[in-house]
């Protein structure tokens, strides 16, 4: 296969060789491209016109051609004929003509003013990029819309709990039972070994310093309080997040997308009873029991650490705990939880139910829901932070 | 919620809107109207879908909705089963009026409507069985395994055999998705079904198996069947009468027959061109023998 060639022997000549396909065009692609500034000098000699009014084209030496061909062989006889010169194809395979023929067409079925103005398919007004103001403009009414949406996501699932309030016959037991074992039972040992971990990691940070002022014992404190308090409610929302968060925000998308939804609705059943609520109350009910189980978790691997690191036994340890840790600050941690749960299992609902389209909007909605969620999660967290220093808890 | 529709006592009557050329082929015997449409407007953006459109919709007809992509097919079904709102105009189905529904309201309008969506919108979670035994279940006192039962005659009314009740829609190939989709919307016994797409995507012999399916189920039931479709072969062997969307308004609306007469272009696409001419063709040759091979396996 010969590469495609376009030479120019004469003024007056244009010869065409080769494979004019996709391959054989090589780099780049558009021969005429390359032609245009030798034909460039002629044109600019005085008188010039007449020089390039008629051009004859052989293109007996054609091999090949396929659509790419055709393609740059009609763009390129267009732009010619549009400076002026009459350009007479010779020799060209029958079959090849054909196609050219082909390439030609929309143009023709196109815009009647086609002949006056030809090679100029890039003529239509491209709209001016919209500037960062604009922009900015743009994305700051899109989320403020996104969190009036929100709002009134949470208000059509506050309407279908008080629902079944009013007619318990509603409860969708099963799927709150299903809720439960998915986002909690089969989350047990990651939670568990995620805070176990963490336990373990705050207890050697603070070994080196105890060890220093011989306060080995009061790592069951620093483990106790800042367990209990924040970083087991924390981690265990933030893992539920990207698990079951994502997950109901895929599986509810995905949902949207086979329009499983619409055929809820359309068979009178509302989805925010079937599916929303039933995914809200079972995180709400299992995220404090998961926090629970990391608070063990973590404390023990603080125990793990503090015996090998400081040689604090594991009862010295249980019973500086006991002192060290109150009831409330127990409950303080626990208590966050259901609130995490609200914010992790209300986004990840709303962004599945506003997925439209396709895959790409599944992919989308779960990604924008795990993010959502932990930054929900980090700002209420920092929110009963202040409230609790206020209350003095 | 039987098939008793001829006592209902909200069925309006109805003068026949100005669009309406006749009832053509159809069956339909009376002149009330199950769903009516008035003047009814929606945009999205600046993009204006539908334009003052009017359509009437008789008791115990077959129609059909046509026209070109965009043309607001699928929008206007949409508004009548309430998943869209209209920004403008009246639509009232069953004698209900949909723009006022309170939600208890609506839960009572969907018992009595089926929709068959394109892709089926089987829930991937449940078994075909379960599937169509949903609706029982979610509206019904029914005992569960009377549920089971009635679903697995539902799908045997539908053409499937009974061992495809136990699988899941993922598995079930395009044509046994439809029927599948068919037989729950027809879960409840349903006064009004509304197909869309019902053989898009079929392979011919599928397609036939379908549109006898729901001749069948109009003769069988006296159901009102609302479709859009762009085969043309359903066109020309199933429905009753036909509406050709276009412009945000119904250009035409009579049966294939009567349509053909028109030349006005938005009409006359889908008799032109040779797929118009052999389904037009063997709608007239093939007209009667098809009746003999309508008998589900």
């Amino acid at each position: 296969m010969n590469p495609a060639a376009l030479s120019r022997p004469a003024p007056q000549q244009l010869t065409l060789s080769g494979s004019w396909t996709a391959h054989g065009l090589g780099q780049g692609g558009d021969l005429f491209e390359t032609l245009a500034p030798a034909a460039q000098p002629t044109d600019a000699q005085p008188g010039a016109p007449a020089a390039t009014a008629a051009l004859a084209a052989d293109a007996t030496q054609v091999e090949a051609l396929d659509t790419a061909g055709a393609w740059v062989l009609h763009q390129g006889l267009q732009r010619l004929r549009a400076q002026g010169a009459t350009v007479t194809l010779q020799g060209l395979r029958p079959a090849f003509t054909q196609l050219l023929a082909l390439v030609d067409k929309p143009a023709a079925d196109g815009a009647p003013s086609d002949p006056q103005n030809p090679a100029k398919p890039d003529d239509t007004p491209v709209p001016p990029r919209p500037g960062w103001v604009n922009r900015l403009g743009h994305s700051s009414t899109e989320a403020l819309k996104d969190a009036a949406t929100l709002l009134g996501f949470v208000g059509e699932a506050a309407l279908a709990l008080a629902g079944c309030i009013a007619h318990p016959s509603r409860w969708r037991w099963r799927a709150i039972g299903h809720n439960i074992r998915t986002a909690g039972v089969d989350a047990l040992p990651i939670v568990g070994l995620l805070s176990f971990l963490l336990g373990v990691v705050v207890a050697y940070q603070a070994a080196d310093q105890l060890r220093r002022y011989g306060a080995n014992i009061f790592v069951a404190d620093l483990v106790g309080l800042s367990m209990l308090r924040e970083f087991a409610p924390l981690i265990t929302a933030i893992i539920i997040a990207g698990r079951s968060g994502s997950a109901f925000a895929a599986q509810i998308g995905t949902m949207a997308v086979t329009e499983e939804i619409d055929a809820l609705r359309t068979l009178g059943i509302s989805p925010q009873e079937l599916l929303v609520l039933p995914k809200i109350i079972a995180l709400v009910i299992t995220l404090p029991l998961l926090t629970v189980f990391a608070d063990v978790l973590g404390v023990f691997g603080g125990m793990v650490m503090a015996r090998a690191q400081l040689g604090v036994g594991f009862a010295d340890f249980l019973d500086r705990f006991v002192k060290a840790v109150s009831v409330t600050s127990y409950l303080t941690g626990i208590g966050k939880a259901p609130v995490f749960a609200a914010i992790i299992a209300t986004i990840g609902c709303y962004q599945g139910l506003r997925t439209r389209g396709g895959a790409d909007s599944v992919g989308l909605q779960t990604t924008r829901s795990v993010v959502q969620a932990i930054f929900g999660v980090i700002v209420a967290d920092a929110l009963f932070s202040v409230a609790f220093s206020v209350l003095d808890l | 919620m039987g098939t008793d529709i001829a006592t209902r006592p909200d069925a309006r009557t109805n003068v026949s809107a100005d669009t309406g050329t006749g009832n053509g082929t159809g069956t339909g015997t009376g002149t009330d109207a199950v769903i009516e449409l008035h003047q009814v407007a929606t945009r999205f953006g600046e993009h204006m879908v539908h334009d003052g459109l009017d359509l009437t919709v008789r008791r115990a007809e077959i129609f059909a909705l046509i026209g070109g992509s965009g043309s607001g097919k699928s929008t206007l079904l949409r508004e009548m089963i309430l998943l869209h709102r209209p920004d403008a105009g009246q639509i009232r189905v069953l004698g209900q009026d949909l723009l006022t529904l309170d939600a208890a309201q609506a839960v009572a309008l969907c018992q009595r409507w089926g929709v068959m969506f394109q892709h089926g919108g089987l829930f991937g979670s449940l078994t075909v069985l379960e599937n169509v035994g949903l609706p029982m279940r979610e509206h019904t006192g029914l005992d569960d395994r009377l549920i089971d039962q009635i679903a697995a005659w539902k799908l045997g009314l539908a053409g499937l055999a009974p061992e495809v009740g136990a699988l899941y829609p993922a598995e079930l190939s395009g044509g046994m998705v439809k029927r599948a989709a068919l037989a729950r919307a027809l879960a409840l016994d349903p006064e009004l079904l509304f197909l869309d797409e019902p053989t898009a995507g079929l392979d011919p012999v599928s397609a036939t198996g379908v549109d006898t399916l729901v001749r069948q189920m109009r003769d069988l039931f006296g159901l009102t069947i609302v479709m859009i479709t762009h085969d043309l072969d359903t066109l020309w062997q199933v429905a009753d009468r036909v509406a050709v969307l276009a412009d945000g308004k119904v250009q035409a609306v009579g049966s294939m027959a009567e349509l053909a007469q028109r030349d006005e272009p938005a009409i006359r696409q889908f008799f032109d061109g040779p797929r118009g001419r052999a389904a037009q063709a063997g709608a007239t040759a093939a007209n009667p023998p098809r009746e003999s091979s309508s008998t589900p396996r």
